[in-house]
Order: C-alpha cells, then structure tokens, then sequence
C-alpha cells in the first residue's frame, strides 16, 4: 500500500516537473518572485482559442498575446487578483479555470450540499422504515429465511 | 403506488434538465462577449497601410459595426461577400479591425475582393484586440449611439445572422442618420 503510495507520488510529480519544462514559451522574469506568479498565473488561465488549454501550455498566438498582458501587468505591479478581474472583464469567467462564485453559478456549488443532504434523509428514512419493519415483522422479505 | 413517485419525479425532472442542456447544446460553444451592455473599449490606432492613426472617438454617437479580421483567417474570406453587401446597403459604418496580420496583405486582400470598411485599423500587435476580448476572427460587434456593445457575432456573417442579429436591434433611424 505504501510503496503504491510511493509510486503515485513520484508519477506525479514528475507529471509536474514535465509540465513546467514543456512551457511554450519559457519567459523569463528579472525577479524570481515575479517569476513564480508569472508561472502560476499563466497555468490557471485558460486559452480561449484551444479551451482545454492553459495560456501557459498554448503555442497558438492568442495565448503568446495573453502571456505577454500578464508579464507586462505583473512588471508594472499589479497584483494577482487584479491580473485576474483584468482580463475576466475582457475574456468573462470562463478565461478562469478555477472559477469565481457569483449568484448565476450559485447553484452549481450549492448543487452537492443539496444532493448530500437529500441523500441523508431517503437514507435515514430507508433505515428507521427497515427497522420499525424488523421490530414488528421478524419474517422480514428482504432477508429470506435460511 | 406512492413508493414510485418519487424515483419517477427525479426521473423526469433529469429528463427535462438534460433535454433542455441538449437543446441549447449549439450555442454552447460560442463564449458569450463579456462585454456586452458594456463601454466599447476605446483605442487609438494606425489606419490600415498608412501612418495616421484612428482615434474611435470619432465614432461616438453612431450605431457601427466593428469586425475583426485577418487574411490568415479562412472564414473571414468566407464572410467578405456578405460583409459587401453590408456596405452596399448602408445600413451602418463597418470598421475593419486587422487583426496580427501584414498590412501589405490586408491592402492586397482589400484591393483584390473589395473594401467593405469605412475605415481599416490595424492591430498588428493583437495588443487592443484583448482589450476587447476577441478570441477568434472574425468576430464582428454591434456599438449603438452612446457607445455600448449591444451584441458579438463571433464567426463567419451570414445574411440570417445580419437579419436576425444585427439589423434587429438597429433603431429605423441608425440608417437614416448617416
């Protein structure tokens, strides 16, 4: 168990380390800081022409374009929240892979809370409809007699 | 009796969810412009082969149209007729929107299957282009009088899509006017 632990561990983070070192394009920043949220940046933000792509990971021209509007806002000291809501005003939500909670997908997020809680009461209902059955009914129908 | 109702209400409330995901399934693919009821983005740039420049201020006031387009795009060449035709009829001022394209070639391009554009900028950088979210040529927008985006066509004009899409939402006057 623990070795296939191991081993997961291992394929991914060389899964890891492989993505990083096929970027497109690798820009390099003068600040190592920068550098880093440049990296980060550019992996979460989706390339509109080839969708199931980051920028980051994109050889086509938008993103090349794309990554460029994130270096030169980084350079000019823009924070990562602001890099963000800038081009979310431009592309909408859907340039974010890890997309923002608003009244219109409030529902998608509420959605698994729901189904649980639903879920936990047809369980709980199920179980004490068993039970009561049990106590009143030992020739039960669900388990047949041996 | 009373044991089925639940399970068959889930069951059709699926039905009817997915049915209607499937239904709207074709519009699915086009993203929708996030700027629409929105400021048009204001920019400044060189006309199309020339060294002036084009300032979209001088637009304020007037329903146009703004298409992106590129001769490296194969659509674009399919909606250059209809884009024509639009010019033809007057029904509003087409501004060509180069879009990381060779100015030679877009002037060939234009001398070669017609201007459609009252006037031709060009984004040979794509650095405006992101400022109004295009994504893919040609994508063509609707800017009523006061400035805002009403609407984004994003592919190929067809005379259903001006109908339907643009001409609709044109007030009788925004011809009239120019």
């Amino acid at each position: 168990m623990t070795r296939w632990l191991r081993v997961c561990r291992v394929g991914l983070l060389a899964l890891l380390l492989s993505s990083s070192a096929l970027a497109i394009d690798p820009i390099e920043l003068s600040d190592p800081a920068l550098q880093e949220r440049y990296r980060d940046l550019t992996h979460e933000l989706r390339c509109m022409q080839c969708q199931n792509q980051s920028i980051a990971d994109s050889p086509v021209g938008l993103a090349g374009d794309l990554r460029r509007e994130v270096r030169e806002l980084l350079e000019s000291g823009k924070t990562d929240a602001e890099i963000r809501e800038h081009l979310r005003a431009r592309y909408g939500d859907f340039i974010l892979f890890r997309p923002v909670f608003n009244w219109r997908n409030a529902w998608l997020w509420a959605a698994p809370v729901i189904l649980l809680l639903l879920g936990l009461v047809v369980a709980v209902r199920v179980l004490r409809q068993r039970a009561r059955l049990a106590a009143t009914d030992t020739t039960s129908p669900d388990d047949p007699a041996p | 009796m009373n044991r089925y109702l639940l399970p068959g209400g889930v069951f059709l409330l699926l039905v009817i969810v997915l049915f209607i995901g499937i239904q709207r399934a074709p519009q699915k693919t086009v993203i929708p412009s996030a700027l629409l009821g929105k400021p048009a983005p204001q920019f400044t740039l060189p006309v199309l082969g020339g060294n002036e420049s084009f300032n979209s201020s001088s637009l304020a006031g007037r329903w146009h149209a703004i298409n992106v387009w590129g001769t490296w795009c194969p659509e674009c060449r399919v909606e250059h007729d209809m884009l024509l035709r639009i010019a033809d009829s007057g029904a509003l001022p087409l501004i060509g929107f180069n879009w990381k394209d060779e100015d030679s070639a877009a002037l060939g391009w234009l001398q070669q299957l017609g201007n459609p554009y009252s006037v031709g900028v060009a984004d040979r950088d794509g650095r405006e282009a992101i400022d109004w979210g295009v994504y893919g040529a040609p994508e063509t927008f609707l800017i009523d009088d006061r400035g805002i985006v009403v609407h984004k066509h994003v592919g190929a004009m067809t005379p259903e899509v001006w109908e339907r899409e643009f001409l609709a939402r044109l007030p009788s006057t925004a011809g009239a006017s120019q």
